[in-house]
């Protein structure tokens, strides 16, 4: 008895030892607190050098964005942008890891060193941004709140639902949101809330309540799952304004550029027509603009503390962002998300990316 | 007088015949009788035809509900379900009519080749593909060796239980994760040291060579130089590089976390349970204290908020870039959990065990850790092998909490699943729900029946 229990308290400690003792020693040269900034330039970059991955902070599954599919690889346009700093970091866009983290997890994770950067549907805000010891490195999806109602309610716009019972999610902005529209029109309403997005679904989808409402990317996923998809309409009120983007620590400048630009990079590339199938060939432009993100020209990458092919690696391996765009949310996907706002500037979008100049 | 009554009264030499029992007591009549009809056709009084027919009313109600009730389920889990996607349509294969489907409109059953293809995901979670060897060697030698220590008949038991205690784990390790630890030679050598003269003023201590108060603590002192000299070699054993692939627990998940966090959790919580009861026991002041606080500590919060502190607060205690393995801090708090439950248990037992039998063990010249071995634990935790399988139960079905922190355990791969829109459907979530509840079934169901197998083996003398 005695002896076995030395044994079990032994391997105890050994596994504690163990799987403490590596983490420690893989990630020594980590990034330094936020609070100690001056300590923390441009620490990022090389401890994700030296541990050979970017280490990803991703959603437990919202689809289009970040995903586990069939073989467990993840997917989605937030995962694309990792893999797009991991082909720009290291050429290889399948140098990343991924943590999924649940909504309350996510800053911890990201403050704490624990992951690089974080590329999980998270609203850019003012709190956030000032307050968290944070950084917004771009948006790469303009969300907002919007409602699914039955075409059988004859409702033909948000302004006509005084009383309605609305169903949505607890713990997000969406309750906060809708509460705001509802008493700003002066209308009544009764929330209807519930843990789980599969619970609102159901309980929107046996009458419950009149209507759904949560991120329209989100109306778009969760529809295919009611019973008569058909029979639902969105309404044309989009009540929020959720820009999505990735998260860096804050300061680390060389970091936050280098997570900025690969976002950048993307919207550029689909602006100029470059693809994962023509970058290799653009390079050789005559677009002085094309030679200049592609690193046939200049020492932009250098400057970012890369290497001057960087987005040539970024696009040849992930794509632009209208590609990733179309593979993951687009109308060809069982989102089937249509552009909008998210089509480039001068496609009647508002997507717009500085230049590479 | 007494031979003369011998003489006068008829004493019977043979046995009377044995009469077979009544008709309408043994076979399926006798059945029906007992358990149907015995309760409805006694129409001799009001009250009792009154009852009779309650009866009937009652069973005809509860059969009629029970049966359509499984039926319904029978017919969304076999009978109506889509078994196969042949034409590789995903969703589409399991959508209706007015979805954009060839399902007509009025059907709901089960999709199961949603399962089929994410039965990988639900069982390793993200683990490589070409990896999955080890999975599967890691697990059927764990159950290889369960099944001979469970086995009565099997010889050398004890040993293969020793070896799936000490041997199994360390394999299991370095099998899952690649081994190839980074480890400090230097380091490990001067604790080895200082193993090696703990243990040695361990010995002195118990020879009575240090004086009174070094002699108290010398086991003490042994342990831990014991302790500390397993703890090292465990470190260079990891440290091996086998020339397997490295695959870190962020990409561990499904059934396999499950099973990691379950088997550790049951495996560590009944030694340290039993530790911490006979601590809660003791006559030392001290012990009994730290005991009863560690007890009540973990007893009074929840594992929920356990998980969360572990997952959520620690990191920001920790310096910068020291970062400990997320499944590792889960696994210390489902551990230091359970064993606080399992102790309370295991105290019921203590208590159950007349006084007379401690006494008996001190009067026969036994030692503490003597009387509690051959003596009292015996007793005590056959007593308890409901509670303790209780406890066991569940723990594994507590396991799903880890989901919550990022985990993906069996519930969490299964939600995930839920994500996947190229799947989605109105029966996606159903289907996921009730085949990872039939596996946690299985699991508990096994236990279950296992700890009732126990109890009537080891309780022969109490049985009535």
């Amino acid at each position: 008895m005695k002896n076995i229990t030395i044994a079990i308290v032994a391997i105890v400690a050994a596994a504690v030892g163990y799987f403490g003792g590596t983490s420690m020693n893989k990630e020594a040269p980590a990034p330094a607190a936020t609070e100690t900034e001056t300590a923390a330039v441009e620490a990022t970059l090389n401890a994700v050098k030296a541990k050979g991955f970017v280490q990803c902070g991703v959603s437990q599954g919202l689809p289009g964005f970040s995903n586990a599919d069939d073989a467990g690889n993840w997917t989605g346009i937030d995962v694309d942008v990792c893999r797009g700093v991991a082909a720009a970091v290291f050429g290889d866009a399948s140098k990343v890891k991924y943590t999924p983290l649940s909504s309350k997890q996510r800053f911890t994770a990201l403050a704490s060193g624990e992951i690089d950067m974080l590329s999980r549907n998270t609203t850019w805000t003012m709190t956030r941004d000032t307050q968290l010891g944070l950084n917004f490195a771009g948006v790469n999806y303009y969300d907002g709140q919007g409602f699914l109602v039955p075409t059988k309610l004859g409702v033909k716009s948000a302004l006509e639902m005084d009383g309605a019972n609305v169903c949505s999610q607890t713990g997000t902005t969406t309750e906060l949101n809708v509460t705001d529209f509802f008493r700003e029109n002066g209308m009544k309403f009764n929330l209807v809330a519930f843990e789980e997005a599969d619970a609102v679904v159901a309980a929107y989808d046996s009458g419950r309540c009149d209507v759904y409402t949560t991120d329209r990317s989100g109306l778009a996923a969760q529809r295919t799952k009611l019973a008569n998809p058909d029979a639902h309409m969105v309404l044309p009120e989009i009540i929020s304004k959720e820009p999505l983007g990735p998260v860096v620590r804050q300061g680390d400048d060389q970091w936050f550029n280098i997570v900025r630009w690969t976002l950048n990079a993307m919207i550029n590339a689909e602006e100029m027509g470059v693809t994962s199938a023509n970058a290799k060939s653009m390079a050789n432009d005559n677009n002085p603009a094309i030679k200049r993100l592609l690193g046939t020209e200049g020492t932009f990458g250098a400057e970012l503390g890369l290497s001057n092919d960087w987005a040539l690696n970024i696009i040849s391996q992930v794509g632009n962002y209208g590609e990733s765009y179309e593979a993951h949310v687009g109308p060809n996907t069982p989102l089937k998300l249509d552009r909008g706002v998210n089509a480039l500037w001068s496609q009647g979008g508002i997507l717009y990316a500085a230049p590479v100049r | 007088m007494t031979q003369n009554s011998h003489n006068s009264v008829f004493v019977r030499k043979v046995d009377a015949e044995t009469l077979p029992p009544p008709q309408n007591e043994m076979g399926i009549r006798g059945w029906l009788w007992r358990n149907l009809l015995y309760s409805v056709t006694d129409y001799s009084s009001v009250s009792a035809a009154l009852r009779s027919l309650a009866m009937i009313f009652f069973t005809v109600l509860v059969s009629y509900v029970g049966l359509t009730q499984l039926w319904l389920l029978l017919d969304f889990v076999f009978f109506s379900a889509v078994w196969s996607d042949p034409t590789g349509i995903k969703r589409e294969a399991c959508w209706t009519l007015s979805q954009g489907g060839t399902l007509p409109d009025d059907w709901h059953a089960a999709c199961w080749p949603f399962i089929f293809a994410k039965l990988k995901f639900l069982a390793y979670g993200p683990y490589p593909m070409d990896e999955l060897w080890r999975v599967n060697v890691t697990g059927l030698l764990g159950l290889a060796g369960l099944c001979w220590v469970l086995i009565e008949a099997l010889p050398y038991r004890r040993l293969v239980g020793v070896l799936m205690l000490t041997a199994y784990p360390v394999i299991a390790l370095i099998l899952l994760t690649g081994g190839a630890s980074e480890a400090n030679y230097f380091n490990a050598t001067a604790y080895i040291f200082v193993g090696l003269a703990l243990i040695t003023v361990g010995r002195l201590g118990q020879r009575d060579l240090l004086g009174i108060v070094a002699s108290d603590f010398a086991s003490i002192i042994g342990f831990v130089g014991w302790s500390l000299i397993v703890f090292q070699v465990l470190m260079l054993i990891f440290s091996v590089d086998v020339g397997l692939k490295p695959v870190g627990t962020g990409d561990w998940g499904g059934l396999m976390i499950t099973l990691v966090v379950a088997v550790t959790g049951i495996v560590v919580s009944l030694p340290l349970g039993v530790i911490l009861a006979l601590g809660r026991r003791s006559n030392m002041p001290v012990a009994r204290l730290l005991c009863t606080i560690f007890i009540e500590f973990w007893r009074g919060v929840p594992l929920i908020s356990v998980l969360f502190m572990a997952s959520v607060m620690i990191p920001l205690f920790l310096p910068e870039g020291v970062n400990f393995d997320k499944l590792m801090r889960a696994l210390i708090g489902v551990m230091l959990f359970s064993a606080a439950y399992m102790a309370e248990v295991v105290r019921g037992g203590l208590q159950a065990i007349d006084k007379g039998q401690y006494e008996a063990a001190e009067a026969m010249g036994l030692t503490y850790w003597q009387s509690m071995r051959q003596i009292i634990l015996p007793q005590a935790l056959t007593h308890v092998i409901p509670g303790i399988v209780n406890t066991f139960i569940g723990l594994f079905k507590d396991t799903t909490l880890v989901s919550i922190i990022g985990l993906f355990d069996l519930l969490g791969a299964g939600k995930s699943a839920i994500a996947d829109a190229s799947w989605s459907s109105p029966v996606q979530a159903i289907s996921i729900y009730l085949f990872v509840g039939f596996i946690f079934f299985i699991f508990c169901f096994g236990m279950s029946r296992y700890s009732i197998f126990m109890e009537n083996k080891l309780s022969k003398s109490r049985s009535h």
